[in-house]
């Protein structure tokens, strides 16, 4: 029974069969969405449930940062009365939102993506441009490159 | 679902489709310290404090703004206020300061502030892009397209592709040319400003304006109401104006006069401007290009980005979340046997290239089987 690595493991150890990219979507506009289409390379690895999942969950937390409601209405406010210097002392609803982020790709990396051997990378070190998924070689199956 | 079953590869035993150099032994690895990302940046900004300021190579006139500012509120506060404060209130020192403090706080976090930088796409992304675009080419003799239609609110937006940054510019994302980066809602680069007005600075940029506007009322204001209650006081205006301390070639009253007139007028309609801006959600670059108005043979071309309420307008761009940056200029380097490559490093430094997944490129991603 082979067990299943951990994310480091993973990532010193591992040659990259691919790389997939999941664009962003904008039919709502500029807020921060992926697209939910399941890549074709990835149908040997995971589930399209399961992916649709993350992606599903990842796009509500994006909404969930650029929400306008209340509280951004709130920070905006009180910001710009202290001529926007807040922005230096306190943490953006964003900023925490974005670390909830970090800490559900991590999550997943690790009960999900990474025994498949897979690596989601979270998408603010992209530039919010895409959802990097790194395939790694998959010595078992005889699949890879 | 198939469990995949993963082996610990041995590194010794892989054959990798060139040879990777030898890793750094650890004496040379700890004499070179780890860089951080700014130091690698590809645009062309400068960096202050290892990367918590940033700034566009060319200042442009940015100096001559805050010079304006400090000496005609300088003026103002050594020369006319103590004269208001006795024959007005002494209101006036406190006002003129707040406003004074809101315009240089504003002006200085529109320069120094990311404006909503793209960080370029790695190698192994613009690969990706040039594979799919190549792959929706219809013939070898034409070059492929570069833009890219998509649905927006269901109005068509084109897509451009930028050469520079290597990816499809998402909607309202413009190249500035002079800083050399993709600026995420691309306002228009302002030399006042010495930076780029995007999406994350033009709330300080409006309330510079409007502050500076504010602020060159109230000099004006308070000058000519110096010049008449001094004027009052005997000889007539002329020589009110002309009163000023032998060592000084121009009267105070006179500068000030000058320079708050010509502001006011322009930084007046600068405001109104871009007020007409925040409540209809355009930036100057769109409304400059026409790209939601009067486009002759489009229909229905309204501002997909709108969200036709002025008031929910004005609250989204001046309110709304705070966006990160983008670039990350504080970040570390990851050493070069690290895995995941980080888009900016790659495009500056070669011995990155010795990395196994660069060399994958393009032909050994094999279509998985449909």
């Amino acid at each position: 029974m082979a067990e299943t690595h951990s994310l480091q493991d993973l990532r010193q150890q591992a040659a990259i069969a691919a790389k997939v990219f999941i664009q962003r979507d904008y039919t709502n506009g500029t807020v921060c969405q992926f697209q939910t289409k399941f890549p074709s390379e990835l149908e040997t690895r995971i589930d399209k449930q399961q992916f649709e999942e993350t992606v599903r969950t990842l796009n509500n937390l994006y909404a969930e940062a650029e929400k306008l409601g209340g509280q951004s209405y709130l920070e905006g406010c009180l910001a710009c009365l202290t001529a926007y210097t807040i922005f230096l002392c306190i943490e953006t609803h964003y900023e925490k939102v974005l670390k909830k982020i970090a800490k559900y790709i991590q999550e997943q990396n690790d009960k999900i993506y990474a025994p498949r051997g897979l690596l989601l990378t979270d998408p603010i070190e992209r530039g919010l441009r895409v959802v990097e998924i790194t395939i790694f070689e998959d010595r078992s199956t005889g699949s890879g490159r | 679902m198939k469990n995949c079953e993963y082996h610990q590869i041995d590194p010794q035993t892989l054959s990798t489709p060139n040879p990777t150099p030898p890793p750094p032994p650890c004496a040379e690895r700890t004499i070179t310290r780890a860089k951080r990302k700014w130091e690698a940046f590809p645009g062309r900004n400068r960096f202050c404090c290892d990367g918590r300021i940033i700034f566009a190579r060319q200042s442009g006139v940015l100096p001559l703004t805050l010079g304006l500012i400090l000496v005609t509120s300088t003026l103002f506060f050594i020369f006319d206020c103590p004269f208001l404060v006795e024959h007005l209130t002494s209101c006036i020192p406190v006002i003129g300061g707040v406003l004074f403090v809101f315009v240089v706080i504003s002006l200085l976090q529109t320069s120094f502030t990311d404006p909503g930088i793209l960080p370029r796409a790695g190698l192994d992304e613009a690969a990706d892009i040039e594979r799919q675009i190549d792959n929706s080419g219809s013939s070898s003799y034409r070059p492929p397209p570069r833009t890219k239609e998509i649905l927006i609110r269901q109005q068509v937006v084109k897509l451009k592709y930028c050469f520079t940054c290597k990816m499809f510019r998402p909607p309202r994302t413009s190249h500035c040319s002079l800083c050399d980066n993709c600026v995420e809602r691309f306002d228009h680069h302002c030399p006042w400003v010495g930076n780029c007005v995007g999406k994350r600075n033009y709330r300080f940029f409006y309330s510079f304006i409007v502050s500076l506007s504010f602020l060159t009322a109230f000099i004006f204001g308070c000058v000519t109401t110096h010049l008449v209650m001094r004027s009052q006081g005997g000889n007539g205006v002329i020589f009110a104006l002309q009163e000023s301390p032998a060592r000084y070639p121009f009267s105070h009253c006179q500068l000030e006069l000058v320079v708050c007139f010509f502001s006011v007028w322009s930084i007046l309609g600068l405001s109104g401007f871009h007020t007409y801006l925040v409540a209809s959600n355009l930036t100057t670059n769109e409304d400059i290009k026409g790209s939601w108005s009067g486009k002759s043979g489009s229909e229905g071309s309204g501002n997909p980005y709108s969200y036709n309420n002025i008031f929910t307008n004005c609250c989204v761009v001046l309110c709304g979340p705070m966006p990160p940056s983008l670039i990350d200029r504080r970040g570390f380097l990851p050493p070069d046997d690290a895995v995941p490559a980080p888009p900016l490093a790659e495009i500056e430094q070669p011995p990155l290239e010795a990395k196994s997944d660069i060399n994958m490129g393009p032909g050994h991603l094999s279509p998985a089987p449909l």
